[in-house]
Parts: C-alpha cells; structure tokens; sequence
C-alpha cells in the first residue's frame, strides 16, 4: 500500500521531468557561478567550495519545494490524499521521501562532480557528499513544512524562502564545517552525529507538522 | 441490550442492520470567517437513504459535505460512522468514503487510466474493470489521451467513473451534475439508483431538481439557520 503511494509520486514525476530538470540545471549553474564570480585561483576555490555547494544545493531544494503540494492543491487531488484510508502522516511522510528521490538524491549524486571541479582531494568529495546525503532529506523534511504552510498563499514562492533560509543556517553551518574541517584533517564525527540527530528528528516530527499545515489550509 | 448485539457492535460492519443509522449528524454548526453558516443540524441517515441538500447560494452546501468528511473542521457537534466518532476513527470512515468536490481530483498529464488508477488510491482494481469503467462513462476512445485534452464534461464523466469502481458505501457528491449533458445525467441517475438499491448511502448537493425515481431526502439549509 505505501508502494502504491509512494509509486504514485513517480508517477507524476514522470511525467514532470521539466521539474526535475530544473532543479539540477540550477544547482549546475548555481555552483558553476562562483568561480566565474569570484576568481580562477585554486586555493581560493577550494576554500569556499563546501559554501558554495551547499548553498547551491540549499536554493535547489526551496525551488523543488515550491511545487509540492501546489499542484495537488489546484487541481483536488490534496483534498482526496487527506481522505485516503491512511495515517496522513505517514502518507505524507511518504510523499517527502519520494521527493527526495526525486530532486534531492541527484545533486547528492552530483556532488562528487562539483568537489572536483573546485578541485577537492578524494577525502573531502567523500565527506561533502556525505554531508549532503544526510543533509538534504532534513532540507526537504523542514522545507515541506513551510511549504505546507504557505501552499493556498499567492506568490508563496518567496515567503517560503523568507521563513525557511533561516531555520537551514544550522545544517548548513555543519556541513559546511564538515568539509572544511576534513581539509585541515580534523575529525568530523561531531558533525556527522548532530546532522543525523537532525534528520532523525526530521523524519519523525516533521510528518506531523506538515499534515496539521495542510489541514489548516484545506479547512 | 443482549450480549450478542453488544459483541457484534464492537466488531465493525456485521452490526449493519435496518433499524440502525449509518451516518448521523449531531448538533453540526459551521462557521466560515467568523460567520456562522448554520448550526443545530441533525441528519440520521440509514443504509439506502439518500440526501439531497439545497438552498441559496453561499448557504453553506459545499462546507457542509467538506465538514461531514472532516476536511472542514466544525464549530460544534459531530459526525458518527457506525456509531463512532469519525474524526477518531478517521481510517475506518475514510475507506467508507467516496467524496467528489467541485474540483474533478484528475491530474492533467496523466491520462484517463491513469487517472481513474491513481484517484482509487489503495483499492485494488484491474485493468480490465478500468477499461470496462471508462467505456461505461464514454471515455473508452480517449483514455490514452492526457486529460488536459479533454472537455470540462468529459473531465467530469472521468471522475464520475469512480463511482463504478469504487467500493465505498457513503458517497458525497458536491454538484455531481455540473457539465454533464443529458446523457451523462441519465447514466449517473442509473449509477446513484443502484447505489441506494443496493444499500449505499448518498449525500449530494445539485441546483436542478433531481430527475432519479428513486426518492430522496430534501435538506433545505437555508431553513435550518439558527
């Protein structure tokens, strides 16, 4: 039955592929900026290359979001998800995960590529897509709830960016972290520890959240 | 009581039987922007009824249905399924239900098929009867075709559709005649008469009198404002 849902989504999203496209577009282009922005050399690239792959990676999954629950909304398909037979937690919970797969588990793919661009030594593309394997479900796991919350509003594209950037700061704060402090060989257990504890708290509570915010639009 | 109907009562649907209501009502009052839309409606409805809602525009019909299915939560009373809370027992009522809005719940890139798969959500169901229901509701030479090439009335005979495939006993219907042409209003008569006949229950709101023959309840809201 969560099979079923869960295929649902793939579903859609075959059939959306432009979205998707995007999205990877964006975070290619995002992240191909900056050294054209800032400067050819090497050691400078390599020192803000964590930064700018996470923030490229953290715009990515906003612009994802803004389509998430839209969509179903217009055309009344989110009134019959919230009448399905199921816990809509759970239903919910698996709809995220399948956006995950469907936009965020790519630019984790992706990552290696943009570390070598920037000329990242082996151990740190290892630890930067690490950082983003665990770092972008609590990305989307967050993010859904502001884009529940502001799914019925016009123009909700740039409110749930205003609400969400903030509460990002920390994850971002970490995974960047995590790769620089790779670079100076220190050890990054700590970080790994509180991004997973993150994303565990993620999945568990936000679920919940987001089902209450979409009852509250569709009231 | 005797024992053996209180144990059967707390086994699910065995307890179906004639006297009994399937869906009550209690005490529902709405308010919409601080606005009370009604209050003090009581409805008891048994297996094979039917309830037809009327009243003026802006009197509340589409909340009401969204309230009785829970999508709407109300400023007073309750809904009971079987006898139970349904905002407790949200699962079991919910796989009772079928609810079609004013919105048709198709998704434009996919086509009819897909569609019809897609809005029956957990219900198993074969291709054969999908093919079978499709020509039923005259979709049969179009179900490859996204729905977004499809005209509003055909669009509405799609998620009609569900009606012939799904295994719900209490249908709401916002509306459900809106767009259809003459045809496709006959046909959907037949579908909601066999429904009643055999034991469903139906809720619906529609502005035209309803030209069924099976009898129906009238609920007028502008009536019961408080």
């Amino acid at each position: 039955m969560l099979w079923k849902l869960f295929s649902r989504d793939m579903t859609l999203f075959m059939h959306r592929k432009q979205d998707v496209v995007t999205v990877l577009g964006f975070f290619l282009i995002a992240v191909a900026l900056f050294p054209l922005g800032i400067s050819s050399d090497p050691e400078l690239l390599k020192t803000i290359a964590p930064g700018a792959i996470w923030i490229a990676a953290l715009f990515s999954t906003v612009l994802a979001l803004d389509r998430l629950f839209s969509e179903d909304l217009d055309d009344g398909t989110l009134e019959q998800q919230m009448l399905m037979p199921v816990p809509i937690a759970l239903l919910l919970l698996v709809r995220l995960v399948a956006h995950w797969v469907i936009t965020g588990l790519p630019l984790v793919l992706l990552a290696p590529l943009m570390g070598l661009q920037f000329g990242l030594a082996f151990n740190e593309i290892v630890i930067l897509t690490l950082s983003l394997l665990i770092g972008t479900p609590v990305l989307v796991l967050l993010g859904a709830i502001g884009a529940a919350l502001t799914v019925g509003l016009k123009s909700s594209g740039g409110l749930v960016t205003l609400l969400l950037l903030p509460l990002y700061v920390p994850l971002l704060i970490l995974g960047t972290s995590a790769v620089t402090s790779a670079m100076n060989g220190v050890d990054v257990t700590a970080h790994f520890s509180l991004m997973g504890a993150a994303l565990l708290v993620s999945l568990v509570l936000s679920p919940f959240a987001v089902a209450t915010a979409l009852k509250i639009t569709l009231d | 009581m005797p024992v053996s109907r209180l144990l059967k009562s707390k086994f699910g649907k065995e307890k179906v039987n004639e006297t009994c209501f399937m869906l009550e009502i209690e005490g529902l009052a709405v308010e919409r922007e601080e606005r009370l839309l009604f209050s003090g409606l009581s409805v008891k409805l048994s297996a094979g009824e039917g309830l037809h809602i009327v009243g003026k525009n802006g009197a509340g019909k589409t909340t009401l249905l969204r309230a009785l299915c829970g999508l709407t939560s109300p400023a007073a009373g309750l809904v009971k399924w079987h006898e139970q809370d349904t905002t407790e027992f949200r699962e079991e009522f919910c796989s009772d239900l079928l609810y079609l809005g004013h919105k048709n719940a198709n998704k434009t890139e996919l086509n009819c098929r897909e569609n019809l798969r897609l809005a029956l959500g957990v219900q198993a169901i074969s291709d054969e009867e999908i093919s079978d229901a499709l020509h039923k509701a005259g979709l049969g030479m179009l179900s490859h075709l996204p729905t977004r090439f499809l005209s509003q009335g055909q669009q509405r005979r799609l998620s009609l559709a569900r009606l012939l495939l799904t295994d719900a006993t209490l249908w709401v219907l916002d509306e459900p005649y809106v767009a259809l042409d003459y045809k496709a209003i006959e046909w959907l008569d037949s579908i909601l008469e066999r429904h009643l006949n055999n034991k469903g229950l139906l809720v619906l709101t529609s502005h035209q009198a309803l030209t069924m023959t099976a009898t129906i309840r009238v609920l007028n809201l502008g009536e019961q404002r408080a």
